[in-house]
């Protein structure tokens, strides 16, 4: 259904789980907001879930580790925890064609 | 009682109770409060059961709700198999006593990018734990964890700190671990974090028959049971023997009871065996076990108890019929509610399963007297080590309800030549009262005798002897001891009618001799009679001739007198004496 061709006209629906302010939760918004802008600019929606103020929304994408990002829409479900440092498995995780430049 | 009693044994170290048969009296009061347990053992070992009981009965039992978080099983499956055991986890999950929490981990749909830790577990079992209050917690099996993420050293790290979270919240934790290759007690080496108290669990097959088993293998800071104790997963849920076996503190009542057969009563001083022991009839086939054990339950019934016989080798319907032939009515014993027959193929299950059976049944039933028919037929295919302890259970668990029981065993002795009582030494040392019967042949016949072998506490018969089975029921009657051997059966009968013969003959002689003594004292009698008759009629004729003779002398006195007056008065003596002729 995806065509590797184009992936710009899907919207990327992306939820950050973290647990307050720690310096990987930063660590990995700010990751993410930069490889967003960068690979999927206007093309996604972030929605940071700290867990430590709503822990019940945890059991529902069934989070163990955190940070971790899961990827709701397009289907089917991805998640990638960790930090987000490595730019290269977070796009191959979430399957986003890199943009080059 | 012994839950109260158990942790005073080890002060300082609070237990929480499992509420689990045998396992709170194994560890002396339960697991170690607000600390992590790990139980461990191979697939299949019973791991989640024991885990559910535990969260079930502490939150049923002891007031203390539980989380229950499943990394395999989801909620939905662990409550259907759980409620095969009598749980129903939804309506507890309602009541908010239990929640049950499944984690979910996919390693194919998880990429890994840089550093991250398992915070998001603890933020869900610490929201877990908060929504209820949760006191007990389950982590069944954390390992698969190690499945799902691919960083072991965070997943260790982690672990090791989860761990001390739970401590750290005074969670009474069980944490279940696959049991590892070789000698390792879990495939990850989880006892290295979970260091208080470790149990592992073990399923073995020999000769075919199945046997789980409990150990504890460490305790930190309580004295606990070290050996290997047989468990099973029954009806009512996990059981772990010995139930109550780890004292010998049981009362013992004064009171006696009698067997039913009252020669047998006279044997056993006087009144019969105590309320509350054990009693073992054994004996070659055919000499009659079966029907003492019957007539001991009849006895009961007529005294109003209940009686529960379990049976090994007939059906219910055969010993109704059979006890019928020998004069024994059972079947209004069993309309009326007080004789219960459980009869079952000793080869069903087990030893152990059977005892937690008889468990059950003896629980439920709440009998005064327990008879088990044979004995002998459980402890088949089973080394004496095994069998030992596993009977001074079920012996210690009836004289603690205070219900006489009695054991009927099977010796291979066969007839009289060899000693039966060989086959029999591990068992009867449990046992209060001893019945030895056997076989005599003889005479171109086959009898039966009995003796007491032992019977503490009371002054017991050293006498052999003959027990009768005839339709008029049991009885036991005196041998006759001849010159070098008793005499049994038509022997018996024989000697008896030799005896009561001659006692015939000299009972009558003596009649006679009183007979003849009688006629010939009525002889003397009429002798006497005729004598003093003619006695009396001598006397008679004597008075009468006196009486006559005197008579005529005072009219010939007066005629004379007359006379002299007529012949003008001569001497009247002479003429007295004169006219006298």
């Amino acid at each position: 259904m995806t065509t590797m061709t184009k992936p710009k006209p899907k919207t990327y629906e992306l939820r950050l789980y973290v647990a307050g302010q720690t310096a990987k939760s930063v660590a990995a918004l700010a990751n993410l907001q930069r490889i967003c802008e960068t690979h999927l600019a206007g093309h996604y929606r972030i929605e940071v879930i700290d867990l430590t103020k709503t822990p019940q929304l945890a059991a529902g994408d069934q989070i163990l580790a955190l940070p971790t990002l899961v990827r709701r829409l397009p289907e089917p479900i991805k998640k990638i925890i960790g930090d987000l440092s490595n730019e290269e498995r977070v796009l191959v995780g979430l399957d986003v064609q890199p943009v080059k430049g | 009682m012994n839950k109260q009693r158990s942790p005073r044994a080890t002060p300082g170290l609070p237990k929480s109770p499992t509420g689990i048969t045998g396992l709170d009296e194994i560890t002396g009061g339960g697991l170690p409060t607000g600390r992590p347990t790990l139980v461990c053992g191979a697939a299949g070992c019973g791991k989640t059961m024991l885990a559910v009981e535990f969260l079930v009965r502490g939150a049923v039992e002891f007031g203390e709700p539980g989380v229950f978080m499943m990394f395999e099983e989801n909620a939905a499956e662990l409550t259907a198999n759980v409620r095969s055991l009598g749980f129903d986890l939804d309506q507890l999950v309602q009541q908010n006593k239990i929640v049950l929490h499944h984690v979910h981990i996919e390693r194919s749909e998880i990429e890994e990018t840089g550093e991250y830790d398992l915070e998001g577990l603890f933020i869900r079992l610490g929201h877990a734990i908060d929504s209820i209050g949760a006191k007990r917690v389950v982590l069944d099996t954390v390992e698969a964890l190690f499945a799902g993420l691919p960083n072991h050293a965070i997943l260790r790290a982690e672990l090791r700190r989860l761990f001390r979270w739970l401590k750290n919240r005074e969670m009474t934790a069980i944490i279940t671990g696959e049991k590892g290759e070789g000698n390792a007690i879990t495939r990850y080496g989880l006892e290295e974090y979970v260091a208080d108290c470790v149990i592992t669990l073990d399923h073995r097959v020999t000769e075919q028959i199945s046997t789980r088993r409990l150990r504890v293998l460490k305790y930190r800071g309580s004295a606990h049971g070290t050996n290997e104790y047989p468990f099973l997963i029954g009806e009512r849920g996990f059981s772990v023997l010995p139930i109550t076996s780890l004292r010998l503190d049981h009362a013992a009542p004064a009171e006696r009871l009698s067997t039913g057969i009252a020669r047998l009563d006279q044997m056993l001083g006087v009144q019969g065996v105590f309320r509350g022991s054990s009693v073992l009839v054994s004996g070659a086939p055919g000499t009659g076990k079966s029907s003492i054990g019957a007539q001991f339950a009849d006895a009961a019934c007529r005294r109003g108890e209940r009686a529960l016989l379990f049976a090994y080798e007939e059906s219910s319907a055969q010993i109704l019929r059979n006890m019928h032939s020998i004069g024994m009515d059972l079947a209004p014993w069993v309309k009326k509610g007080l004789l219960q027959i459980h009869a079952s193929r000793p080869a069903l299950s087990g030893l152990e399963q059977h005892l937690v059976a008889m468990h059950d049944t003896v629980r439920a039933f709440r009998p005064a007297v327990v008879v088990v028919d044979p004995i002998s037929n459980l402890t088949l295919e089973r080394s004496e080590m095994e069998v030992m302890p596993t009977l001074m259970r079920l012996i210690d668990f009836l004289k603690q309800q205070q219900i006489t029981s009695l054991f009927t065993s099977l010796t291979t002795g066969g007839s009289g030549t060899s000693a039966p009582e060989d086959s029999q030494v591990g068992v009867s040392s449990l046992m209060d009262t001893w019945l030895q019967l056997r076989n005599v042949e003889f005479n171109g016949e086959r009898n039966r005798l009995i003796y007491v072998m032992k019977s503490r506490g009371m002054a017991h018969s050293n006498q052999v002897r003959e027990f009768v089975l005839s339709d008029a029921g049991i009885d036991l009657v005196d041998v006759y001891l001849g010159a070098d051997r008793v005499l049994t059966g038509t022997a018996r009968v024989a000697q008896a009618a030799h005896e009561r013969s001659a006692a015939e003959l000299r009972r009558e002689a003596h009649e006679r001799k009183l007979r003849q003594l009688a006629a010939k004292r009525k002889a003397i009698e009429a002798q006497i009679a005729a004598l003093n008759a003619e006695d009396e009629a001598e006397a008679a004729e004597m008075i009468f001739t006196v009486a006559q003779e005197s008579l005529q002398a005072t009219t010939t006195q007066q005629n004379s007198a007359a006379m002299a007056q007529l012949r003008g008065g001569a001497t009247t003596a002479t003429k007295a004496t004169k006219g006298k002729r």
